[in-house]
């Protein structure tokens, strides 16, 4: 294809996202090449001697090792408490591997034998039961891709009054991450014990150290929750709340209750402490917000993203994911003039309700300044913010439920740097 | 055993049991084992703000000075002042000049949240290692030291979920918005 044929649709180079087959773009980037390669090809060594035998549990290449997650240094006075990022300016596609899904640790990751497991739910059911590991193993399961994500997620940006220039995807943004999670729809768990009508709420608890315990309105247990048992197919990692968790899609993260041991079923939630102290907002009246389940519609440039750097002028593949707690990603949008004018990106993979969703659009850089730019509406028509309109709507008090626009800024020596636009 | 008891058995060798056992979830499945809230009374460390949970016993701030001192100090400070943001525990103003300091005496709703969190949580590198009686002790300490209740007022199973607290109104409800 001649780059003379390529239909730009926005200021600052981004080009109609039709072209993206044809443009043939694998990497985070490529330059239309016109010189010849200056070598003969040869057979590699690997292709002339028997590799590695098959493993009992696979690990990834030595050359991908620069994919981890990154986590905060242990505190003494908080054991156990923090968090690790996923990779996300590394990975592609919408589904996280067990072993770079974020982490968030109110007391250390317990190590449970699932024999002496117990699942228990009481409260204001016909009959109060406790299930074991073996026992929910025999139920019917279901298989979702959800996203999950820390309602803490992408506060440094809402935070730090200037930029980092250091900020990554990772960094910033990290804490969110997709599997298919497959488990026990928890309406059927709770029809088992008969849920009596004046029940509202569904209080959680985990089996860690901080017995940490989130309540969750009857509707939504039972419409989506789950008990989840897997992911991505295997049993769910210890960091994730082996050997089984609450799963509630789209909503904060901090809900999905980890080492789930406790189901209560109760007429008033019993506010704990990670619902009242923690992950509440408080607005410039001095109101505050309890209970804000659903995350926003969100979406973000994974690549180029904070601490790449473009190599040549020419086009390069921008791509990110997309998602919202509330359903689905109807459209995606990007700028590379700070907002300026906007582009429609491709939607390169499933749209499945309250999961990742990628997008991708070639872009023309000329060697100049851009700020890179995506915004997301789902399919109940919520349009992503701008972090201005965040901050002017909430104020700067907490920080929790950023779900604003990021920006990249692009300067003339292609180093891509975490900016505000 | 039931016809559907013996599909589940059957479907972890045979998918077409396992469609059959889908289409029919509705029905009982009937593997938890029942049990009695008497047995769950260790377990189940749920205390809420309708005074539900709450388990016998009592204490007063004096009483847990002691207890605080000894076992809560090193992070939150004989004070309660903290040694970072978030072990301060007294203090605050919601209303002050810029941010304002958020603690159990100036942001928490309940003080049914402190003896909760307290009771499964705290204290950190030792959590579930104060007695009932301890919880209530520490916990009339801390929301003295906060000036919410006298020196020798007593906490208890009755008590304590009434205790209203300076920021009780302050919150917006948000569980509507799904």
């Amino acid at each position: 294809m001649k780059k003379q044929e390529l239909e730009k649709v926005a200021g600052n180079g981004l080009i109609n996202r039709r072209h993206l087959l044809g443009l043939g773009l694998g990497g985070a980037g490529m330059a239309v090449a016109n010189t010849v390669l200056g070598q003969d090809l040869q057979i590699p060594d690997w292709s002339k001697a028997p590799g590695a035998n098959a493993s009992a549990y696979g690990s990834r290449s030595p050359h991908a090792e620069n994919m981890m997650r990154m986590a905060g240094n242990p505190n003494p006075i908080y054991p156990g408490g923090g968090a690790s990022r996923s990779p996300l300016q590394h990975l592609q596609g919408t589904i996280t591997p067990n072993a770079l899904h974020f982490e968030r640790h109110h007391a250390g990751i317990p190590d449970i034998d699932p024999a002496q497991h117990k699942l228990v739910i009481n409260g204001l059911v016909r009959q109060p039961l406790v299930f074991s590991y073996e026992d929910l193993l025999r139920y019917p399961m279901v298989s979702k891709i959800y996203f999950l994500e820390c309602s803490g997620n992408s506060g440094a940006v809402l935070r730090q009054r200037d930029p980092d220039p250091n900020g990554t995807a990772q960094s910033l943004h990290g804490l969110v991450s997709c599997a298919e999670w497959t488990g026990i729809p928890l309406s059927t768990l709770l029809d088992e014990a008969g849920v009596l009508p004046e029940a509202n709420w569904v209080a959680a608890v985990g089996a860690d150290a901080a017995s940490m315990g989130r309540s969750v309105p009857i509707g939504k247990a039972m419409d989506d929750s789950m008990v989840a048992l897997f992911q991505n197919g295997e049993p769910v990692m210890p960091g994730q709340g082996y050997p089984m968790r609450l799963f509630n899609p789209g909503w904060e993260g901090n809900t999905s209750v980890k080492w789930l041991t406790q189901l209560k079923l109760t007429n008033e939630s019993p506010h704990f402490r990670d619902e009242t102290s923690k992950y509440t907002d408080t607005l410039p009246d001095r109101s505050s917000l309890k209970f804000t389940f659903p995350m926003g519609t969100k979406s973000l440039i994974t690549s180029p993203s904070g601490q790449m750097s473009l190599n040549q002028r020419g086009i390069y593949r921008v791509t990110g994911i997309a998602w919202s707690g509330s359903g689905s990603i109807r459209r995606v949008e990007v700028s590379a003039d700070g907002g300026r004018t906007w582009a429609d990106a491709l939607i390169d993979s499933h749209q499945s309700e309250k999961s990742l969703t990628r997008f991708s659009i070639p872009w023309e850089w000329d060697g100049g300044d851009a700020v890179l730019q995506s915004r997301a509406t789902d399919s109940l028509g919520n349009v992503q913010p701008t972090r201005d309109s965040i901050i002017a709507e909430k104020g700067l008090i907490t920080t929790y439920h950023n779900h604003c626009i990021q920006s990249w800024g692009v300067n003339s020596a292609g180093e891509v740097r975490n900016v505000y636009a | 055993m039931s016809t559907l008891k013996k599909y589940l058995m059957m479907a972890t060798i045979a998918s077409t049991a396992y469609l059959h056992l889908t289409v029919n979830s509705q029905e009982s499945v009937g593997l938890g084992t029942p049990v009695t809230e008497d047995q769950l009374s260790e377990f189940d460390l749920i205390a809420g703000p309708d005074g539900d949970g709450f388990p016998a016993g009592s204490g007063t701030a004096r009483q847990g000075k002691a207890v605080y001192d000894a076992r809560c100090a090193a992070c939150h400070a004989l004070t309660g002042e903290g040694v970072s943001g978030n072990t301060i525990i007294v203090g605050g103003d919601m209303n002050s000049e810029g941010t304002p300091l958020r603690t159990v005496g100036s942001y928490w709703p309940y003080a049914s949240t402190v003896f909760d969190f307290v009771r499964r949580a705290m204290p950190a590198d030792a959590p579930k290692s104060l007695s009932n009686e301890e919880v209530y002790q520490v916990v009339a300490y801390v929301l003295y030291l906060n000036g919410i209740v006298g020196e020798d007022e007593v906490l208890n199973a009755e008590t304590l979920p009434n205790i209203e607290m300076p920021n009780a109104d302050g919150f917006i409800d948000q569980s509507h918005l799904l």
